[in-house]
């Protein structure tokens, strides 16, 4: 009796895993959009104000513009970042997600790789007004290059180097400083007031990406081949990280207790007047929301190696910016294009880059003088002129990770008092790039 | 869901019962089947919430599970054991990394464990004897072990910070015991800051066992021992410890398999990317599949975790058990 029993329970159990397995293989990701449910749309919003709170205060009277427009009503969900990749990558694999979202721009192509958002052909930019209406630089981190977009720019932003007016008069400096070695040689003279020279979020595995990328570029080297093959340990790549790491272990201008940061401390410590600069994408709006004035700070170019910031070696930031996709399981396809045509048209693009202190990828939207204010020009021109792309490139999430690991790894050495070199520099970037998939 | 439905029918047609098939003896069919059916719906249940994912995973372990399949992940190409290979090829980055981390894991939890049982054990014989304050003083010593976790760890995270936390306000400002202040979340301190917060959220939970257990031990075998002339340390050793073995067992077995899959602790406590010296598995696992976006690889980590789990689990029940096994029976 004994074993039958045994046998039926194990029947029972290797035929419901089975069918179960089986279901779980991807019934419910096969389909594409539709227009199941035309009066309602779900929306993830990434978090660019100071909070989620002030998010929503922001976009809700938005949204309830489109309702009346459309009749569609969205449901808002700001989505912190230290969630949303997750949160996106568990809508792809079970097709059960939003029907619109934003992505940080530098994702664009690993998540097309996915396949998991629409793609925005030539007959889906007609009906959000054509591909043209959005400037060259933004377009350019929407997925791999000669594919169709993953999705549209929504905002644009830049790295720009954000300074104490007070500090530095203090310390006797005339302006900002236009080269690194300027920088360091201004630190020298806000040390010797007894304040800390410039802030860094050093945990922070995507800030690190960003700034080792700016400086790879003025060393005239990229992360990734033409091909895109990882390429981390070249000459180039490895004096640039080891030129950032340095600002901490050599030249001592970033703090050494950054290397823990990773919660946007570097951005109250400049708000409250402990660091004099701060290297940052819109600060503006997070500054104001603690308490700094507008006129204690200003906002300057990103500093290069030499002469002034340009093309190639003389680049001085990435292209940062939040894309709008629209999920390819939406119920509510014809919905979500509206909704981005909303989002990207001419007024709403004002009014939300002014509300994020970003700048509209929409050229049309760009004329608007509150984008030439001179710190709203110091962004806009960093993007039409200095600014870079990230690699496009599928793995380009992976290459954040292991990188921005590698150097949030550095800084801690550089904090315990090691030393940095060009040894344990390649060490850790040669580490990095053998944990990129192989394929 | 309705795959389950689809499928309750289907099991019906396999259940013992039918399958026996003696006809001649209807009342007993209905005799043997009828626990069976009652024990489906929590059989289904078990079935969907433990076993399922369980399965799922073991066959994600085996497939090239990337960005490129996760979409209809029914697609993935088949990896043999590629994915397995790939973990203990000690001499590769990948299988370097994990086995450091497995090591990192083994040597804080044998530490965490160990510690959470002797402050739970000392805590919990000395507040057997009763006196003022004893019912104030065991609700306060649970309170770590009743706070959520993530509030209770993100509170440590701001102690331990290095340039205003009051871990090193203390140690440093106040005793001046280091030269300069500690890191605590990055670097090699990071283990000890790791440790100190698992310790300090695992011991209530001895304590609480430890304390359950202790109310069992009969009192006339301490006064007996009291009159025999034996001494409160011969007391413990001779009493209250053998008397434990049982409540032991399973508390240090629990202890080890929760500390050792500890998620949100170090999760918590590091971020992402963890630190290299408090890189504990189940982060690490986390990196390699969510973080790397590599699901087969993550999932091949994860049941290679289940099976060193397992034989640990397997030999320390026959070590632990081997002596009682007569007694019991």
């Amino acid at each position: 009796m004994r074993t039958i029993r045994a046998a039926a329970a194990g029947a029972v159990v290797m035929s419901l895993a089975l069918a179960v397995t089986a279901c779980g293989g991807g019934s419910s990701t096969d389909g594409g959009g539709s227009d199941d449910s035309p009066k309602e749309l779900t929306y993830w919003a990434s978090n660019q104000g100071a909070s989620i709170e002030i998010d929503k205060k922001v976009l809700q009277p938005e949204l309830d513009k489109f309702e009346k427009e459309t009749g569609i009503k969205v449901k808002l969900e700001v989505v912190p970042w230290s969630d949303l990749l997750n949160r996106i990558l568990t809508a792809t694999t079970s097709g059960q997600g939003p029907d619109v979202l934003n992505i940080g721009n530098t994702w664009s192509a690993s998540l097309q790789a996915t396949g998991g958002l629409l793609p925005w052909d030539d007959a889906n930019f007609a009906k959000i007004g054509g591909k043209d209406r959005f400037v060259e630089s933004a377009l350019g981190s929407t997925g791999t290059q000669g594919q169709d977009p993953a999705a549209v720019p929504l905002y644009s932003m830049a790295y720009a180097l954000y300074y104490n007016k007070q500090l530095l008069a203090d310390a006797g400096i005339s302006g900002p400083p236009a080269t690194w070695d300027q920088l360091v040689a201004d630190g020298k003279k806000i040390q010797a007031k007894g304040k800390q020279v410039l802030g860094a979020e050093g945990a922070n595995v995507s800030e690190n990406v960003h700034h080792v990328f700016t400086f790879a570029k003025q060393h005239g080297v990229d992360f990734f081949t033409a091909d895109g093959k990882p390429d981390f340990t070249s000459d180039g790549a490895v004096s640039a990280v080891k030129q950032y790491v340095d600002l901490m272990a050599k030249d001592k201008a970033i703090p050494e207790g950054n290397a823990e940061y990773a919660q946007n401390q570097s951005v109250s410590d400049f708000a409250k007047g402990r660091t004099a600069f701060l290297l940052w994408q819109s600060a503006s709006a997070n500054l104001k929301s603690q308490g700094m004035d507008e006129d204690k700070y200003g906002i300057a170019p990103v500093p290069v190696r030499s002469g002034t910031p340009g093309t190639g070696a003389q680049v001085n930031s990435m292209v940062a910016g939040i894309n709008l996709a629209v999920f390819k399981n939406t119920d509510n396809l014809d919905g979500a294009t509206k909704f981005v045509k909303f989002m990207t048209s001419d007024e709403e693009q004002k009014i939300l880059n002014k509300a994020y202190s970003s700048i509209p990828p929409v050229a049309a939207a760009q004329a608007d003088p509150a984008f030439n204010t001179p710190a709203n020009a110091v962004l806009k021109d960093t993007l039409a002129k200095s600014a870079a792309a990230l690699p496009q490139v599928a793995d380009e999430s992976q290459f954040e990770t292991v990188v921005g690991t590698a150097v949030k790894e550095l800084f801690a050495e550089a904090a315990a008092g090691r030393a940095v070199t060009t040894e344990s520099v390649k060490a850790r970037l040669e580490k990095a790039q053998q944990q990129m998939p192989t394929k | 869901m309705t795959t389950t439905v689809t499928e309750q029918a289907a099991v019906r047609k396999d259940s013992p019962g039918e399958a026996d098939g003696p006809r001649r003896r209807p009342g007993r069919i209905r005799r043997i089947g009828l626990p069976y059916l009652l024990l489906l719906p929590a059989l289904i249940l078990e079935l969907l919430v433990h076993l399922v994912p369980m399965v799922i995973g073991i066959v994600m372990s085996f497939k090239e599970l990337t960005q490129f399949y996760i979409r209809d992940w029914g697609t993935a190409p088949w990896a043999g054991l590629d994915n397995y290979a790939m973990s203990v090829d000690f001499n590769a980055p990948v299988g370097e990394a994990l086995l450091h981390s497995f090591l990192v894991t083994v040597a804080f939890t044998l530490l965490s464990v160990g510690l959470c049982w002797l402050i739970g054990t000392a805590a919990a014989i000395s507040m057997q004897d009763t006196f003022r304050g004893r019912g104030l003083l065991r609700a306060l010593f649970l309170v770590p072990y009743a706070l959520p976790v993530y509030a209770a760890v993100i509170t440590w995270v701001f102690m331990f910070q290095h340039d205003n936390g009051l871990v090193n306000h203390v140690l440093h400002d106040q005793l001046h015991l280091t030269d300069k202040p500690s890191f605590w979340l990055i670097g090699d301190n990071s283990f000890y800051a790791l440790l100190t917060v698992s310790v300090w959220k695992g011991w209530p939970f001895a304590f609480l066992i430890v304390m359950a257990g202790l109310q069992n031990i009969p009192r006339e075998l301490y006064e007996a021992a009291a009159l025999d002339g034996a001494g409160v340390w011969q007391q413990i050793r001779r009493i209250t410890l053998p008397s434990l073995s049982a409540v032991n067992q399973v508390l240090v077995l629990v202890l080890f398999l929760w500390t050792f899959n500890d998620f949100n602790t170090p999760y918590v406590l590091f971020g992402k990317a963890a630190p290299e010296a408090a890189d504990l598995v189940s982060v690490h696992i986390y990196q390699a599949s969510f973080v790397t976006w590599n699901f087969g690889a993550g999932s091949a980590m994860s049941v290679l975790l289940l099976l060193f789990l397992l034989i640990v689990t397997g030999v320390y029940l026959a070590v632990t058990s081997r002596g009682r096994r007569p007694a019991d029976a």
